[in-house]
């Protein structure tokens, strides 16, 4: 799956479009409700993007994943606690055959559903199935515009294949949905690629700078741009938003790493985001299994209900009663709520630290010397880890130490 | 783009858009890619009603009728509308 359901953009855009307070439309989203449910249903994926942030380890999880009943089940289990948004991702969930049902269901339940989809799978049937069922849009990742940089990063042939997609989903009626993972091999596409998406028709895009989990963390040093390009990549943005007279919505994540202030990572721990991975894991965030000690509920064997009300995992970081200083008596702790556990464990080894991306942490330098690092031409020569079967296998198997070991956990 | 409501203009929902009542949030909502934004009481009985056929007048004259002793509610439902439409939650039939 592409970065494009990382939950913190997506969960702002809901927080975001609902703070128009004016006329008697509402600001509050109604706390701890997961509005957003995120089905991971496989890890399988046909692309093998450097930047996916799906875990390292994911090869453990392509032979235990739930079935067509299980998932059905949770998503009428998510759909009584509140859940509205629906994003059914990967790895590839097309490469599950059962995403007819699902979709099905979903619209049977009152879900607004989202299949989120590299394309590859998607056929003229497969399509057609998903509106008669009810599937409400589809977002489609791209790349570059160059043919050489979408298979370089992707490590596939998928160029031409994504314009087919593309038009497959327009002339079934569908909104265009793009999402483009920004990095350094890209970043320098920004107004091309903005152009692109405008020709196809897109109605939205969100240009989502790397945020370094999962591969894109072993990776890091190969991905990330310099504060420079990003602040010319959001220029052109702005420019685009403003001169080109195009309709299209276009989203800009900021990266995290080029700020002195956390993100609000999740818009706060178990607050409005659930998801269940290929496995039936039922976590706050995408990255959550990297944190320690923690038990997380599996739908296979836990009530939902329970899990997201109740369980010690999801309770763990709600609020903000957990933190340690500098946050506890921080005056901008509402704002961030700390930053990211996930991000702040992998890097500090405590879980409950401030985010290092926070320029009041202590732990601050450790981003500074991974921007340093990544302009370092011996490291950032280092060849990217693709994310594929072997190369999990290679990290289960405690290979390519040289590339984890300076993480607290396997990313 | 010309944002003035006028009596006879006809508006419906946003392509893609969908408006449901929600249960778990006892209030109506509208769902688009990415997002939803969950209305008030008054907003929600504006956007029930535009079926395609109704005129900006037929909503206001519906919703007099429906809550008589609602004050200045014409003006409410117009800035409703204007809301609405500046969002691109609506868009005329």
């Amino acid at each position: 799956m592409t970065q494009a359901s990382l939950g913190e953009s997506v969960v702002q855009k809901t927080i975001h479009a609902t703070q128009t307070q004016n006329n008697g439309v509402a600001a509050s989203v109604t706390q701890t409700q997961p509005l957003w449910l995120l089905a991971e249903v496989t890890y399988r994926c046909p692309l093998h993007c450097a930047f996916c942030y799906n875990p390292t380890d994911y090869d453990k999880h392509t032979q235990n994943e739930l079935t067509t009943e299980q998932w059905i089940q949770a998503l009428r289990d998510a759909r009584k606690l509140g859940a509205i948004q629906l994003g059914i991702s990967g790895g590839e969930p097309l490469l599950r055959d059962d995403i007819e049902d699902i979709v099905v269901e979903a619209r049977k339940l009152g879900y607004y559903s989202n299949l989120i989809t590299s394309g590859v799978g998607l056929t003229e049937k497969r399509i057609q199935a998903f509106k008669e069922g009810g599937l409400d849009h589809i977002q489609l990742s791209m790349h570059d515009i160059t043919e050489e940089i979408n298979n370089f990063i992707t490590n596939t042939k998928t160029f031409e294949l994504k314009k087919k997609v593309a038009a497959m989903i327009k002339s079934h009626g569908y909104p265009m949905v793009l999402n483009v993972v920004i990095h350094r091999y890209n970043i320098g596409h920004m107004k091309e690629i903005l152009e692109m998406a405008d020709a196809l028709g897109a109605e939205y895009i969100e240009l989502a700078n790397t945020q370094y989990y999962g591969w894109s963390l072993v990776n890091r040093s190969q991905l990330m741009p310099t504060k420079e390009q990003v602040e010319e990549a959001e220029r052109i943005t702005n420019e685009f938003r403003e001169k080109s007279g195009s309709k299209m919505k276009i989203f800009f994540v900021v990266p995290d790493y080029f700020s002195d202030r956390p993100k609000k990572c999740m818009n706060g721990w178990g607050e409005v985001f659930m998801i269940v991975t290929a496995n039936g894991d039922v976590l706050p965030c995408h990255s959550a299994r990297v944190l320690p000690n923690m038990q997380f509920p599996n739908v296979k064997d836990t009530d939902l209900g329970w899990s997201w009300k109740d369980s010690p995992a999801f309770n763990k970081y709600r609020g903000d009663s957990w933190m340690k200083e500098p946050c506890r008596t921080c005056d901008e702790k509402e704002k961030d709520l700390g930053g990211c556990r996930c991000q702040t464990f992998l890097l500090t080894g405590d879980a409950e630290a401030a985010d290092p991306v926070c320029s009041k942490s202590p732990h601050h330098h450790l981003i500074e010397q991974a921007i340093l690092d990544s302009r370092n031409p011996t490291i950032a020569a280092q060849p990217i880890v693709f994310r594929n079967d072997k190369n999990s296998k290679r990290i289960i198997a405690g290979e390519l130490k040289e590339r984890v070991n300076e993480f607290h956990a396997l990313p | 783009m010309d944002n003035k409501i006028e009596n006879s203009d006809i508006y419906t929902l946003s392509l893609h858009h969908r408006f449901q009542w929600e249960e778990a949030q006892s209030s109506y909502v509208i769902l688009f890619p990415e997002g939803m934004v969950k209305l008030h009481g008054g907003a929600g009985e504006v956007i029930k009603r535009l079926d395609g056929k109704a005129t900006v007048g037929d909503v206001i004259a519906d919703l007099k009728a429906a809550f008589p002793d609602a004050e200045n509610i014409e003006k409410d439902i117009i800035g409703m509308f204007e809301l609405a439409l500046s969002k691109a939650w609506i868009r005329k039939a």
